[in-house]
């Protein structure tokens, strides 16, 4: 988000008195930023999510004790450590006998669990677990779910009313219940793109619902008439006529979804039944009430895979906010 | 203003004047009535509520047939090898699970017998509290998540809903939209993240609230005023979590409404009239405003449950959804088909509900089959 902020500063210096040559900043950026200015929400979100995964790559590529840090290759005598840097964590008095020295400043960044698990490990491995789950879920509902859509609205009939019927029991059923069950009936441990293949089998009909009432509309407007008759197939008409006008809904759809689906599988996981083996956040969340870290006092535990979550989440709520700005024009602030 | 006779003439008005095949049909009378009946939204809104309920149960009965695995025969054989202590009942269970399943019959059969005890709401033995029925497990539990997430809902509805509509409306302080700003932050977290740090802040940090549970441990229920005092202690935390998170969603549906309503030509003319601010915002703006809330009451309760699921897991609340966590974690199946079904039919049951007197709070809103 800082990076933002000075880019704005930047460019807005280098534009003004370069005026003559029509330079990169001016080409590329300065319609960027100038949106931006108007739609902040969208930018800001964008830009905590960038920072959020800038964050863990340069982590992941970073950081040495990524590999046995997660299987618990941490000593046990250092279990239920306190991030390292915090000084004033009055652990380091048990700790005492066991140690010569205190541990170096970036020995745990985030501290270990009562597993002795390093938790900046596990918490840099979690991230694109999660995000991945509703990555995939997403892609593949929003998928699902314009398909389905376009193939209901343009055509109609029979088909129409099958992906209405669909989409009105969908809804009404609560997802996560149905994934409880299909989870339990599987008896066995789904791995991250498993549960995001689950999620979108739920998760396609909120899709298809505001999809298909946008091409209703679409296929009424006189341009889309004006096409049909001057010749132009389905196909053609809904993937160069309709398609342009649809991305607004379709990507607010697809950004919901997977904020959705990633509120599912933390959920799906914090109930016990996710991958064991996995350190999604989801599953950190898991060991938190089941070891009682709240009660132990042991902050460090639940506190940076919060704040991992609450970014994922904030960051996909600005970008809806701003999505919605985009498309809805009469939102606009005016200036 | 719209009754539901209106609303049921005008479908059938609808279906004749738009319709050519009814007026060709028109001399059968018996399809005259069956287009009219199906035609009327309060019979095709019922209709889908019980296609809802049907698909959720044959789900139910189907995936474990397909998967190939008998969680029950699997359920049992743990407890046998582990000597637990329902040892003592395996006999007799045994055989009330293999008469209620009736593996021995076609699929046919134990698909009917299934739909029967569904009809009448009949959940089966559960197997973890072995003579104890699933029904009286659910009538338990299902008292504290009705009085936790009706008071939860009604606070939240109220306070997001004024909120949002003093957000939306443009002669408010400009102050109150940066005040509000933690609350949208809060509805983009989910609501167990906040019971999580709730719980930490007042329950560990300056114990002020008890930690876990519905009341005190080794009390028992009764109708003392220490006992309610306790029961709201205890449902502080667990509530706070629900709400904090819920005020924002009422209050971002409100304040979009608000800002639409304000456009209106109705209310330039009470501007004009010179009528009081107070009254202007009340009567008029709030008042248009605010039935759509309505609806985002219906769409809330689902996701709102499924939220309180998991807070009540975080809590240990005794609610439907901490009972649900225990029976997933020992795998008692028949109790938790028992708790899905029973939030699936009453969250449809609400939806179907607040659809169908939808339109006798709001005049402009009639759901002719157009």
């Amino acid at each position: 988000m800082a990076q933002e902020v000075v880019n704005t500063g930047t460019s807005g210096e280098q534009s003004l008195p370069g005026q003559e040559s029509g330079g990169f900043y001016e080409e590329r950026l300065d319609p960027i930023i100038r949106y931006g200015r108007r739609n902040p929400s969208l930018l800001v979100g964008l830009g905590m999510l960038f920072g959020l995964l800038l964050f863990v790559v340069i982590g992941t590529l970073a950081y040495p004790n990524m590999g046995d840090g997660v299987s618990g290759g941490a000593p046990v005598r250092d279990k239920s450590h306190p991030p390292s840097w915090c000084t004033w964590c009055d652990k380091w008095a048990e700790y005492e006998e066991k140690y010569d020295e205190r541990p170096s400043f970036w020995r745990y960044p985030m501290g270990t669990d009562t597993q002795s698990r390093d938790l900046f490990a596990v918490n840099l491995q979690g991230v694109p677990l999660t995000l991945g789950t509703g990555l995939i879920a997403g892609l593949l509902s929003v998928g699902v779910g314009t398909t389905m859509a376009f193939f209901a609205a343009y055509y109609r009939g029979l088909p129409d009313g099958v992906v209405r019927l669909l989409t009105d029991v969908g809804i009404s059923i609560p997802g996560l219940l149905v994934l409880i069950i299909i989870r339990i009936q599987l008896g066995e441990e789904l791995n991250w793109w498993q549960i995001g293949v689950a999620l979108a089998f739920v998760g396609w009909v909120f899709t298809a619902r505001t999809v298909r009432s946008q091409v209703l509309v679409l296929r009424e407007s006189p341009y889309v008439e004006i096409a049909r008759q001057s010749g132009a197939g389905g196909l053609t008409i809904i993937f160069r006529e309709m398609m342009p006008n649809l991305i607004p809904y379709i990507t607010a759809s697809f950004v919901a979804s997977v904020a959705g689906s990633i509120l599912a599988t933390i959920g799906l996981e914090a109930l016990g039944l996710g991958d064991f083996d996995a350190n999604s956040l989801g599953m950190t969340i898991y060991w938190v009430i089941q070891f009682g870290a709240i009660t132990l006092g042991m902050w460090w535990w639940w506190l940076f895979p919060l704040v991992a979550i609450v970014i994922i989440f904030v960051s996909l709520f600005m970008i809806s906010a701003g999505l919605d700005e985009w498309s809805n024009p009469r939102l606009r602030k005016q200036v | 203003m719209a009754s539901q006779s209106d609303i049921g003439a005008m479908a059938s008005e609808n279906e004749l004047n738009e319709d050519g095949s009814a007026s060709s049909f028109g001399a059968n009378p018996v399809w005259v009535f069956l287009s009219a009946f199906f035609g009327n939204f309060v019979v095709r809104r019922v209709l889908l509520f019980l296609l809802t309920v049907w698909v959720a149960a044959t789900l139910i009965f189907i995936l474990p047939r397909l998967t190939g695995q008998d969680p029950v025969k699997e359920k049992l054989l743990l407890e046998a090898q582990r000597g637990g202590s329902i040892q003592s009942g395996m006999n007799e269970m045994a055989q009330i699970y293999s008469e209620r399943l009736g593996l021995n019959q076609p699929i046919l059969v134990q698909y009917r017998n299934y739909m029967y005890d569904l009809l009448r709401l009949d959940f089966g033995v559960s197997i973890s509290y072995f003579p104890r029925t699933v029904n009286d497990i659910i009538a338990d539990s299902i008292i504290w998540s009705i009085g936790l997430m009706g008071t939860v809902i009604t606070m939240a509805f109220l306070l997001g809903t004024m909120a949002g509509a003093l957000l939306g409306w443009s002669r408010a302080p400009g102050w109150l939209s940066y005040a509000f700003m933690p609350f949208l932050t809060f509805s983009a977290i989910p609501q167990y993240m906040l019971g999580l740090v709730l719980m930490f802040i007042f329950a560990v940090g300056f114990n002020w609230l008890p930690l876990f549970g519905a009341y005190e441990p080794g009390t028992l229920p009764n109708l003392s005023l220490d006992y309610i005092l306790q029961v709201v202690r205890h449902a502080i935390l667990p509530g706070l979590a629900i709400l904090l998170s819920a005020v924002g969603f009422w209050a971002i549906g409100m304040r979009g409404m608000m800002i639409n309503t304000q456009g209106e030509d109705f209310m330039i003319q009470a501007d004009a009239k010179g009528l009081k601010g107070t009254r202007i915002f009340f009567r008029y703006a709030l008042r248009n405003a605010l039935l759509p809330q309505v609806t985002g009451l219906a769409i809330s309760f689902g996701t709102l449950l499924t939220g309180a699921v998991l807070v009540e897991v975080l809590f240990l609340y005794p609610g439907l959804g901490n009972t649900l966590f225990q029976a997933i974690r020992v795998s008692d199946f028949f109790q938790i088909t028992g708790i899905v079904m029973t939030i699936v039919i009453s969250l449809s049951f609400m939806t179907m509900l607040i659809d169908l007197i939808y339109p006798l709070i709001d005049p402009r809103v009639s759901y002719s089959s157009s």
